[in-house]
């Protein structure tokens, strides 16, 4: 019971928050300097055209109006029309988010995977060359531009060694899976399709390695100092003092323990994460959110803009919210709070 | 009593910060002496550069790194040691500019909403919930793209999505420090609410703010790199880190050095504030020295 009393406010605090970026992203496309309409139909348009279309795209109307038209679109699925690529909104996000996701979920596979050990590794080897290693290789990760390190890791990965491919989704000359969730991985081992999984996951090798370079070097920092305060606490101690081998100290009982806070950082990397995949997908050619972004950004297409603006705010407090639950779970002290 | 907490306050407030023993750590000195490098290159560019930043030389373009070019020549010909000191300069220019546009509105209204509680906080702390839902870059590109591509703009938009952590830090700073002793000393007295704002809580809620002011200062330059990347902010041929790489893209197989060396002044500069941003939050924060 305590715990439905605590998602509703979670939920109720969102959608207040969704409200405020509503409006806010609202604003931000309605107090464009520039023209939508000229943008879109170029410089050369007649004024009946620039009429026609400020008419269809509800421009001409007072500004609460068509902040409402929005909202009342929003909580139907209606997004509005893409001014660049004339379809809805809804329809284009539907088509791009699954590439951002796999991507996202990809580069944040590799981070938990080689962030949480290199954390261990750096705490129980603390002041020594491991631990350096560590540390050093984790200042570069939050200081490294993403989109640099892409061009060196394709510079590497494709260029020099040829190991893999320099960008796209999937080889031109392998059909992509049957969509069923979007997720190309998912959906070649949901159709059994070996040839377009081998393709598929040799494809999001170097954009996840890039991408998630910085979540990695977040974890493994995280987890490293909570690593360090768990192991000088006097229940580990107790736990050498019994003859327990290191190992099952380390991760038994330190480990376990220190996961909280990482678990916490993992959600909050979310947001990076989709920040990221903006630079990520330009440099590697993905065809997800943040390519679309661009491009609609570059084209004045406000209601593109206002949709993947309005969808990555919605990702982040959800993926928070998980992270919420996943710690009112894990830690038994938040439930009694 | 009163000159008692006073005198505590004293020892902890702006004197406290300006002797927190940051440079008792080699990390701390080497990251200083980064960033004083990058600030020398960023004011002395113009005497430091061997060539015009923006001379096209066609009869020398591509150039691999010789000693007449330190750092090579890129696409048209100029020169990327003297492009990279201009670039110092501009991003230097734009941490700066983007911390203290950040730091003083978010400051102000988390001052405004830790001081005043009540309706007053609950509306300024939605509203800097909001801005931190969004997914930074994404919202600096919106805002970039309506204003429309310019370095200044990406600056703007760049403050436009950092202020709202400055207004967290500072109300909470202040939740804390309000009910404390000597601010009810400092009201005992007599101080006004303006005093006692700036001259007792805000000192005392400066350590967060400095550390993240740091690592903003790191931020803002990759961000504004970025936005320049993408084509939201600086343009061609301005000699910005971002643009520079943007520029070599296309020749990253044949002539790396043309992005090589503005990522790794990028590295290194952003480096250089987290690691300070580190140093500062350990000698801030005692318990930390002894985990981190």
């Amino acid at each position: 019971m305590r715990f439905v009393g605590f998602l509703a406010r979670r939920v109720v605090g969102i959608a207040a928050v969704m409200i405020g970026v509503s409006v806010i992203t609202f604003a931000i496309s309605h107090v464009i300097p520039a023209d939508p309409a000229v943008a879109a139909l170029g410089d050369h348009a007649t004024s009946d055209q620039i009429a026609a279309f400020r008419a269809e795209y509800h421009l001409d109307r007072p500004l609460p109006e068509q902040y409402l038209t929005y909202l009342v679109g929003i909580l139907h699925g209606d997004l509005g029309r893409s001014i660049r690529t004339r379809r809805a909104v809804a329809d284009d996000l539907a088509d791009s988010f699954p590439a951002t996701l796999e991507l996202s979920f990809a580069a944040l596979l590799v981070a938990i995977v080689v962030g949480i050990p290199s954390g261990v590794w750096s705490a129980v080897f603390r002041g020594r060359v491991p631990d350096h290693v560590v540390r050093v290789l984790a200042l570069i990760g939050g200081s490294i531009p993403v989109f640099w390190l892409g061009l060196i890791v394709i510079g590497l990965g494709y260029y020099q060694l040829g190991w893999f491919p320099g960008g796209g989704r999937i080889d031109l000359f392998v059909a992509a899976p049957p969509t069923r969730t979007g997720l190309y991985v998912l959906d070649s081992l949901l159709a059994g399709d070996f040839a377009a999984l081998r393709s598929s996951l040799l494809h999001l090798v170097l954009p996840a390695l890039t991408l998630g370079y910085f979540s990695t070097a977040v974890i493994a920092r995280m987890t490293r100092s909570s690593m360090l305060e768990v192991l000088g606490q006097d229940f580990i101690r107790t736990a050498r003092a019994k003859g327990l081998r290191e190992r099952v100290v380390i991760l038994r009982h330190g480990l376990r323990n220190a996961l909280i806070p990482t678990v916490t950082i993992i959600g909050l990397t979310f947001g990076s994460l989709l920040s990221g995949a903006v630079l990520t997908e330009t440099i590697f050619s993905w065809p997800g959110l943040g390519r679309y972004a661009t491009a609609s950004a570059v084209s004045l297409d406000f209601p593109a803009v206002l949709g993947v603006t309005l969808l990555a705010a919605v990702v982040y407090p959800l993926a928070n919210l998980a992270v919420d639950v996943a710690y009112y779970w894990l830690d038994p002290r938040t439930q009694r709070g | 009593m009163a000159n008692l907490a006073v005198g505590a306050l004293r020892l902890r407030g702006a004197g406290f910060v300006a002797r927190v023993p940051i440079f008792g750590n080699p990390l701390n000195v080497a990251a200083a002496l980064v960033i004083g490098v990058f600030a020398i290159c960023a004011v002395f560019a113009p005497i430091l550069a061997p060539y015009d930043p923006l001379a096209q030389a066609l009869g020398s373009r591509l150039e691999p790194p010789s000693p007449e070019h330190w750092l090579g020549t890129d696409q048209l010909g100029r020169d990327i040691a003297s492009r990279l000191l201009y670039g110092a300069r501009i991003s230097l220019v734009i941490g700066i500019v983007v911390v203290a546009l950040a730091g003083v509105f978010g400051t102000f209204v988390g001052l405004v909403a830790g001081y005043a509680g009540g309706l007053v906080d609950e509306t300024l702390m939605r509203v800097t919930e909001v801005f931190l839902a969004f997914p930074p870059l994404i919202l600096a590109m919106a805002i970039a793209g309506a204003l429309g591509p310019s370095l200044v703009n990406a600056i703007i938009a760049i403050a436009a999505v950092t202020w709202a952590i400055y207004a967290r830090l500072t109300r909470g700073q202040l939740l804390s420090l309000r009910r404390r002793e000597f601010v009810e000393a400092a009201r005992a007295i007599g101080a006004s609410r303006a005093r006692i704002l700036a001259r007792h809580l805000l000192p005392n809620a400066l350590a967060p703010l400095l550390i993240q002011a740091s690592f903003d200062m790191g931020s803002a330059i990759i961000s504004a790199a970025g936005l320049s990347f993408i084509g939201f902010g600086a343009q061609p041929p301005t000699p910005e880190w971002g643009v520079m790489i943007s520029e070599g893209r296309n020749f990253i197989s044949t002539q790396p050095w043309l992005s090589l060396f503005p990522g790794l002044a990028i590295l290194f500069a952003v480096g250089a504030f987290n690691l300070l941003g580190d140093g500062l939050r350990d000698a801030f924060d005692p318990r930390l020295r002894r985990v981190v």
